[in-house]
């Protein structure tokens, strides 16, 4: 046995109302740098839907994640070593630009020195790839909330595995709200699939991260992830993706997306597993037995012998008792009420689900009857197969058991707690029906409708005397980095090193983002990659104040002296 | 005396260049060491032009490595003839030289013609592409050239010896100055591109991933000894 911990995360489909919350503020604190414009380490897709990227879940043409060969041997579905090689001048399962979507901004500039003209002058969509003007087709959530289902409904990769005589008429019963990051799998193709060695997996908290000073470009992990939640940033020439927020999780806060979730359906914790059982957990031969066998992987932290186990690998006491009052341990093995996406790409995935009840309530609801009757719900979780097994297609690789079992946790938990609210004596066969005591049911109830921020992040922090350092904790001049202002260097600032703009070091992307911030808010024209200093992006002003570049400077004023300021 | 400046100082000033410069640019710059892929901005062109190029090129070199590292005596003493080695290296060459040239057309073609392509081409870029579309066009013109007027041109006798000969630290100019001029022309273009490799893109050939053959798949890594984004400022180091 050998323990390790692995930073996991679970979310609530139930709670997720769509609102992209996580999304604009992961995006905000990552991805707001050019050559990145088109990424989102954190979306929400709704499901029906296509994702994004376009149809990803498609791995008999993206081919994605693992496999099994004909010996039974886990092998790269995209092809091994040599193939991958042979391949690299031109990656043959890459998806092009289309497939995610051109990104635009708008030529906000025509709107305040168009000339006095009887029409209301137009903000144009602008390429950010070419600076041209272009038609937006398509988007990281263009289908959201089932928009334009009639026309591509039909092109959802789960849908088609269901049955194809579900037409797009089930939308009306139908529908949640799917949020993605990256899975920081036990088992990560993304890492395997990296000729360069670039991508890897840290040993303390199982966070898989992408070395930048190692990573070539050679886009392999883009077609190795099945989730395809690595993405390729188009200047640096570096693949880039979600880092669970790491300098955050390191001094003990959650990650940005589940910091301002709406509905506070993110969970975060510790899970202890096993690290010898991963290879054969993900060999298992049948897909349906997947959830299961990478729930055999993790280990009960409460168990004494896993317990010597940790400390003799050296995981500090702090991260073991982080572990025994993990949300994550419960939701996953002592509630059983979360599920993880698509185990069948036999990465074994560590942001697992709680699957959406509402639908099925929804449906019992709008017929009339009542909803939150125990006896109503079961008989709906049994009658409403085409959620149920759209479900099971999601996260048990289409096994509908393990999905009923869950839908009907819940069921029973909303039955069950409808009469303690209500003041009546709690009916005891409720919680037996699923299998559960009363009181069990009550602490599940507890944890998914009630925790606290405390209990719903437990995240032990990093060990480590130069805590101080992290910008995130604000005790630091951020400018402080080596090369960097602070330490009496010139500060690249998203500027260009000798060899072009990505070359002379990356700079710590918190002083990126001021900098970004700072042009775009100063910039006169739109987007022409030439000039991407020069960019307004409306989504980064406050709205107090005008900044510099709102408007453009009258032609008599000399433009500030941005130089002088970066000196501060 | 030209001759000295051309095939004696050139060359030790280029090696030092392309030494000193890779070791330089991968210590003060890893992260702009990278291929710089544009093929998330297209894929139709470049799935034709990239593999013919690269392995064009990877041909040519092999070429290079048989035609001038490889002693004609050694040849001989295998028993190939010259006759043999100078139409193996000629149809090979050729043909390689053919795609390569091919490719980089193709390359070059796609990177005018494709909006972002073209807006992420940067000078240094085109002075890239210029050099090495030059020298790949005059070593395949002096192959062609020379083996249209008369028989071929056996540069076993001069330029490999004499290439050889800088390494062996005896470098010998003389070698070099009754070679035909477009062989001339293609020695010194390439130590042209030699001198502005380590600044180009170009870098990335020197870490082709051959390692990842026999690697494990998963790597796993210890937490740097720096926390969050920031790299730890020199002489602040943690000390284990």
């Amino acid at each position: 046995m050998r323990v390790m911990a692995q930073m996991a995360m679970v979310m609530n489909l139930d709670k997720c109302i769509g609102c992209h919350t996580c999304s604009v503020t992961c995006k905000q604190a990552w991805t707001n740098r050019s050559g990145v414009e088109y990424v989102w380490f954190n979306n929400v897709e709704t499901r029906p839907g296509q994702g994004y990227p376009r149809r990803y879940e498609d791995q008999e043409r993206w081919r994605g994640g693992w496999t099994l060969n004909r010996r039974g041997r886990l092998v790269l579905k995209g092809g091994g070593r040599f193939r991958k090689l042979l391949t690299i001048f031109s990656n043959p399962k890459l998806p092009g630009i289309d497939d995610y979507y051109e990104p635009w901004t708008y030529d906000y500039e025509t709107l305040t020195n168009a000339p006095l003209q009887e029409h209301t002058p137009v903000a144009r969509p602008k390429s950010m790839l070419s600076g041209k003007d272009m038609k937006i087709t398509w988007s990281a959530n263009w289908d959201d909330d089932l928009g334009g289902s009639i026309d591509h409904g039909d092109k959802d990769v789960l849908l088609k595995q269901i049955s194809d005589k579900v037409k797009m008429e089930f939308d009306k019963t139908f529908m949640f709200y799917l949020p993605r990051i990256c899975e920081h799998c036990l088992n990560p193709s993304c890492a395997a699939s990296c000729p360069s060695g670039a991508i890897y997996k840290r040993t303390e908290d199982g966070i898989v991260l992408v070395d930048q000073d190692r990573c070539r470009g050679w886009r392999m992990c883009v077609s190795g992830c099945p989730y395809k939640k690595v993405y390729f940033n188009h200047r640096t020439g570096k693949a880039e993706k979600c880092t669970f927020c790491f300098p955050r999780v390191e001094v003990g806060i959650p990650t940005v997306c589940s910091e301002t979730c709406v509905g506070r359906l993110r969970y975060i914790g510790l899970m202890l597993y096993d690290a010898d059982k991963v290879l054969e957990a993900a060999s298992t031969p049948d897909d349906t037995g997947l959830y299961e066998a990478q729930r055999e992987v993790f280990l009960d932290p409460n168990d004494p012998e896993v317990v010597a186990a940790a400390e003799r690998e050296g995981i500090p006491q702090d991260w073991i008792e982080a572990a025994q009052r993990s949300p994550i341990h419960a939701l996953i093995n002592t509630y059983k009420v979360a599920l993880p996406l698509h185990p069948e790409y036999r990465t074994m995935p560590m942001v697992w689900y709680i699957p959406p009840l509402s639908p099925v309530v929804d449906v019992v609801r709008d017929t009339g009857h009542d909803a939150e009757n125990a006896g109503n719900l079961f008989a709906a979780i049994d009658a409403l197969r085409i959620p149920v097994e759209y479900l099971a297609e999601l996260f048990t690789a289409g096994d509908t058991a393990p999905v009923d079992a869950v839908l009907q946790r819940l069921a029973a938990m909303r039955a069950y707690m409808r009469d303690i609210n209500m003041g009546r004596d709690p009916d005891e066969a409720i919680p037996e029906r699923v299998g559960m005591s009363g009181e069990a049911m009550y602490d599940m109830y507890r944890l998914l409708a009630l925790a606290k921020y405390d209990e719903r992040y437990v995240i032990p922090t990093a060990h480590a005397e130069q805590a101080h350092g992290l910008e995130e904790l604000a005790t630091d001049c951020p400018l402080n980095y080596e090369g960097g202002p602070g330490m009496g260097g010139a500060g690249t600032g998203g500027g260009s090193g000798p060899f072009g703009e990505s070359s002379g070091g990356a700079n710590p992307i918190a002083v990126e983002n001021f900098h970004m911030l700072r042009q775009r808010q100063t910039a006169d024209n739109p987007v022409d990659p030439a000039d991407k200093s020069n960019r307004v992006n409306l989504l980064n002003w406050d709205g107090k104040g005008a900044p510099a570049g709102l408007f453009p400077s009258r032609p008599e004023t000399p433009p500030e002296d941005t130089g002088s300021e970066r000196e501060q | 005396m030209i001759d000295v400046l051309l095939w004696v100082a050139l060359p030790y000033v280029t090696l030092a260049v392309f030494v000193l410069g890779h070791v330089w640019r991968y210590r003060y710059d890893k992260f702009g060491w990278t291929t710089r892929s544009s093929q998330l901005y297209e894929n139709r062109l470049l799935r034709v032009g990239s593999p013919l190029f690269h392995f064009g090129i990877l041909v040519v070199l092999l070429g290079h490595v048989g035609g001038i590292l490889i002693p004609e005596s050694w040849t001989n003493a295998v028993g190939i003839s010259e006759d043999a080695y100078h139409v193996i290296a000629l149809v090979l060459g050729t043909v390689a030289g053919v795609c390569t040239l091919a490719g980089l057309a193709i390359l070059i073609y796609r990177r005018r013609t494709v909006g972002p392509v073209f807006s992420v081409t940067t000078r240094n870029d085109k002075l890239m592409y210029v050099v090495l579309t030059l020298t790949i066009v005059l070593g395949l013109s002096a192959t062609v050239v020379a083996n249209l007027l008369g028989g071929g041109y056996n540069y076993r006798e001069t330029v490999s010896p004499w290439f050889r000969s800088i390494f062996y630290l005896r470098p010998d100019p003389d070698l070099m100055s009754g070679v035909p001029i477009l062989f001339q022309l293609h020695a010194l273009s390439a130590l042209a591109l030699f001198c502005i490799w380590p600044f180009t893109r170009l870098v990335h050939m020197l870490t082709a991933p051959v390692g990842y053959l026999t690697r494990p798949y998963i790597v796993y890594r210890s937490r740097d000894v720096q926390l969050g984004m920031h790299r730890t400022p020199r002489g602040w180091e943690r000390v284990p």
